[in-house]
């Protein structure tokens, strides 16, 4: 690396601190826009009373939806979006997600939500230096079980 | 939904039928409003064009659930989708068609479970590969 690393001793103290866990609803009319904008036919994720007959609680989560974030106007709203450290760059792009699945999420689920940062790498590419950030995120819903990991990588650069 | 796949029925390197989605100004909007995520990129040409990008792009956790909705339509009613991964190394613009395509890497059983793992990916109409990924689902057997 020609130029001198962005990374410093307090973001690499930030590595496998869990941030507070927060709370995710998956409501049902969420799981119908989500199946939508992805434009998915499949009925399970619009009438419940299909869902249930193919063995879901209630409608289930299509690949990618782990529920919104209660909003506040006063608080975040979205995870992973919050670092716990100023970063050096100003703009942002999604470098990469992993979603892996336990259990289906169903609407009705009450999750929570609890992040961490598992790795920063640095590396450059056509847009530039950049830094990426990857977060990984549990799901556990009320009972205590973990139902889905999630890992992004966010490039700020 | 197509005919159910059975995990007998598949075999390594054997590609699963493709999905074509083109990801109109609309959809992206609608992705905005599903998933939460209303950074301007994906729907202000002038924001976008502002931070040296050249038109809107596709949200690439909209390309990582077309790959999901790709496989979720593959194993059918009875096969579930376990993990989705994929990397967002090139740009798709707006009003593009994105191709997800996925070919079969390895079969195995694991704790009862017939497991199937692939190679997924999206590319442009042009046939650059611009997500790269991986998936993991479960398929039923002819024999239970």
């Amino acid at each position: 690396m020609a130029e001198a690393s962005v990374i410093t001793d307090e973001m690499r103290a930030a590595i496998g601190k869990e941030w507070a866990p927060i709370t995710v609803e998956v409501d049902k009319t969420a799981v119908r826009m989500f199946a939508r904008a992805v434009g998915y036919t499949d009925l399970i994720y619009y009438d419940e009373q299909y869902a249930k007959s193919k063995g879901y609680r209630s409608l289930p989560a299509p690949v990618g939806f782990l529920g919104h974030p209660i909003f506040r106007p006063d608080v975040p709203s979205r995870p992973g979006h919050v670092m716990p450290f100023k970063s050096p760059y100003s703009r942002v792009l999604n470098g990469g997600t992993d979603v892996e699945y336990y259990e289906p999420i169903c609407a009705g689920d009450v999750l929570t939500a609890t992040a961490k940062i598992v790795d920063l790498s640095e590396r450059t590419a056509s847009i530039g230096p950049m830094l990426l950030v990857t977060v990984e995120t549990t799901y556990k819903n009320q009972a205590g079980r973990m139902l889905a990991r999630f890992r992004g990588t966010l490039i700020q650069y | 939904m197509s005919e159910q796949v059975y995990f007998e029925d598949v075999q390594e390197g054997q590609e699963i039928p493709s999905l074509t989605e083109k990801c109109t100004s609309q959809r992206l909007v609608m992705w905005a409003a599903g998933s939460g995520d209303f950074y301007q990129i994906h729907y202000d040409k002038d924001f976008a064009q502002g931070t040296g990008l050249p038109n809107c792009i596709t949200h690439g956790a909209l390309k990582h659930a077309l790959v999901g909705r790709l496989l979720h339509e593959w194993v059918g009613d009875q096969g579930r989708v376990k993990r989705v991964a994929c990397q967002y190394r090139g740009m798709d613009i707006v009003n593009q068609d994105v191709i997800c395509r996925g070919r079969i890497t390895k079969k195995s059983q694991q704790d009862g479970e017939n497991i199937v793992e692939l190679e997924v990916w999206t590319e442009t109409a042009q046939g650059q590969k611009t997500t790269p990924g991986t998936g993991v689902v479960s398929l039923p057997s002819r024999k239970q």
